[in-house]
């Protein structure tokens, strides 16, 4: 656990950085700072481990104050991810991620060992130990940073908009594993983001501040969405908070999904005229993944190729959650959303009427509204 | 060419192995000194920011001193004081260091400054104490900068060291004066070009030796290509 007890930062100029700061992180959960630039929180982040000293207040971990122990051990205590990764270029990739081990007073052979391991952990190939940083691109970086932090398996985590120097596609990746990573590791982090998307799609409990240094709100994403404290963070989650609060809202069961006919590439004109289901068929692969959908019409004669495939719809997981299934049926150009299961494989479809109706019988969430 | 190949001038008091050893240790005790002036002046400057107006103001000044002008003046200054060979040594001593100072201690400078701080500010979060991060990360990192200032300093300190034989003092520089005094064209090329063979095997050298020990993560070689040569930078003079 992570706690602030009306902790400021002034500085001398007059500036309040963070103004009389209560917040708890719990442990094992991942706690979001979330806000616009110049809101504190990076500053706030940077009074954990002490490498700003709070003007007042106190913050503990684990019950303990941090103002009285040693700053640079109470940082060996804690992982510590930057923006952009800070991995130290003149060591290999290996020796990156041992530097904590080694700092702790591990052997270098132990050491490399674990460090090893953690670079397969955050899905990096064992071949890229003996690289340098430079050979490395910036979402590979930071998964380094992120094995670096985990070496010495510290029971907290500080990560410093962590994710947001790498281009969306990898974000998402990035995201996604890690929080198949925390799931498995458990650990109490406290991430800082500008990102409210980040914030709601990672956070266990997401904290927004305004300028000046204040607490907002702090609540769960869901809460967030669904009930905001004032018109600060209202505006601040955003305008279509009512479809994104769909993506807290799991799906199993609550919609039908219907029986969906397809072909395979190398169909004749006639057999996808015979399947499809008004102007568009399904075309999956021999393992019934789908891949795209096609119109019979536009197979002049000939027989059905991947040139033939609108590939714009996406495939929603069955276990996913309403947000998904809405926007794989309203991506799709024949309105019906693809439904797969844990393997890829094509489940069947829905329409956006389905799904709008299934979001109208859920009790949650206007309860929770 | 002819003296170069003469027999009778590689022996003896002044022969070309002497006047060698001469120059060679009139330059590495005045770029050892500046060294141990300039760079951990230029490190504390780097790391601390204090002080940044050496590095802009007197740095650049003193690449602009005339050396013999220098020379002459403090041998009138500090001779006097000093009965033996002593007066004439650490005058031209002086001089020589004044010249390496600038070179080393601003590229040691923009070395330190240069070293990404986001390495810095995870080395300091991830408890880093601060003596540490300078011999850790600051210093390995700065490395490349700070062996080029002491590359470009001993080129100007080889060719300069010439300057001492204008107070009568040994080195490479005799040939020249003497040469001079005497109409020998002859010895006074022989004098240019050992001074030129001297720098360019002492630059070669320094490229080497940076090779092996700057990281290869800073300089960016694969390590199959390890082997593409600097060209040498600094042209010689006499």
């Amino acid at each position: 656990m992570i706690k602030f007890e009306n902790v400021t930062k002034a500085y001398p100029d007059g500036t309040v950085a963070v103004d009389g700061l209560n917040l708890e992180a719990p442990t094992g959960k991942l706690t979001i700072l979330v806000g616009p630039s110049g809101c504190g929180k990076t500053t706030s982040l940077r009074m954990i481990n002490r490498l700003i000293e709070p003007t007042s207040g106190t913050i503990y971990l684990d019950d303990q104050p941090t103002s009285g122990m040693d700053a640079a051990l109470l940082r060996r205590r804690i992982g510590y991810v930057i923006q952009h990764a800070g991995l130290f270029p003149h060591r290999t990739i290996v020796d990156n991620v041992a530097t904590m081990p080694i700092l702790l007073g591990e052997s270098r052979q132990k050491a490399r060992t674990k460090a090893l391991e953690l670079i397969e952990r955050v899905g990096l190939p064992a071949s890229f130990a003996k690289r340098y940083p430079w050979q490395l691109s910036g979402g590979q970086q930071q998964r380094v940073g992120v094995a670096r932090a985990l070496a010495s398996d510290p029971a907290f985590m500080l990560m410093d908009e962590p994710f947001s120097a790498v281009d969306p596609v990898v974000r998402g990746q990035l995201q996604d594993e890690f929080l198949r990573l925390q799931s498995e590791i458990g650990k109490t982090i406290i991430m800082v983001t500008h990102d409210i998307d980040e914030a709601l799609k990672l956070g266990d409990q997401v904290a927004v501040m305004r300028v000046g240094g204040k607490l907002a709100q702090m609540a769960s994403p869901s809460e967030l969405l669904t009930s905001p404290a004032d018109e600060f963070v209202a505006d601040f989650v955003g305008r279509d908070r009512g479809y994104r609060s769909l993506g807290f809202t799991k799906t199993a069961g609550a919609v039908a999904i219907g029986e969906e006919a397809v072909v395979q590439l190398g169909a004749s004109a006639e057999e996808a005229r015979a399947k499809a289901t008004g102007a568009w068929v399904l075309v999956v692969d021999g393992s019934r993944k789908p891949l795209g959908w096609a119109q019979p019409e536009q197979i002049a004669g000939g027989e059905l190729k991947r040139e033939h495939l609108n590939l714009s719809g996406i495939a929603a997981a069955a276990s996913g959650t309403m947000r998904q299934l809405l926007d794989a049926a309203l991506s799709s150009p024949s309105r019906r959303g693809v439904v797969v299961n844990e393997h890829g494989e094509l489940i069947g479809t829905v329409t956006a009427t389905d799904v709008v109706k299934a979001i109208e019988a859920e009790p949650h969430l206007e309860t929770a509204r | 060419m002819n003296y170069l190949f003469d027999p009778r001038h590689w022996t003896g008091a002044d022969g070309i192995p002497t006047l060698i050893g001469e120059h060679l240790l009139y330059s590495l005790i005045a770029l050892a000194i500046a060294a141990v002036i300039a760079v951990p002046l230029g490190i504390y400057i780097g790391v601390t920011g204090k002080g940044v107006f050496l590095i802009a103001g007197l740095a650049n000044a003193l690449r602009a001193l005339p050396s013999v002008g220098l020379l002459i003046l403090l041998v009138l200054l500090i001779s006097p004081a000093f009965p033996s060979k002593m007066g004439y040594i650490l005058p031209s001593l002086i001089v020589l260091v004044l010249l390496a100072v600038p070179p080393i201690l601003t590229n040691t400078y923009a070395g330190v400054r240069a070293v990404d701080a986001a390495a810095v500010d995870a080395a300091r979060g991830m408890g880093f104490r601060t003596m540490k991060i300078l011999t850790d990360v600051q210093l390995p990192c700065s490395l490349p900068l700070v062996l080029s200032g002491v590359r470009s300093a001993l080129l100007q300190i080889i060719s300069t060291a010439t300057i001492a034989a204008y107070i009568s003092l040994g080195g490479l520089g005799r040939l020249l004066i003497d040469g001079k005094a005497q109409n020998d064209y002859s010895q006074m090329v022989a004098g240019a070009v050992l001074v030129a063979l001297l720098a360019l095997f002492f630059d070669q050298l320094l490229a080497f030796i940076t090779r092996r020990v700057v990281s290869p993560g800073l300089t960016r070689r694969t390590i199959k290509s390890a082997s593409i040569a600097e060209p040498a930078k600094t042209p010689v003079t006499v």
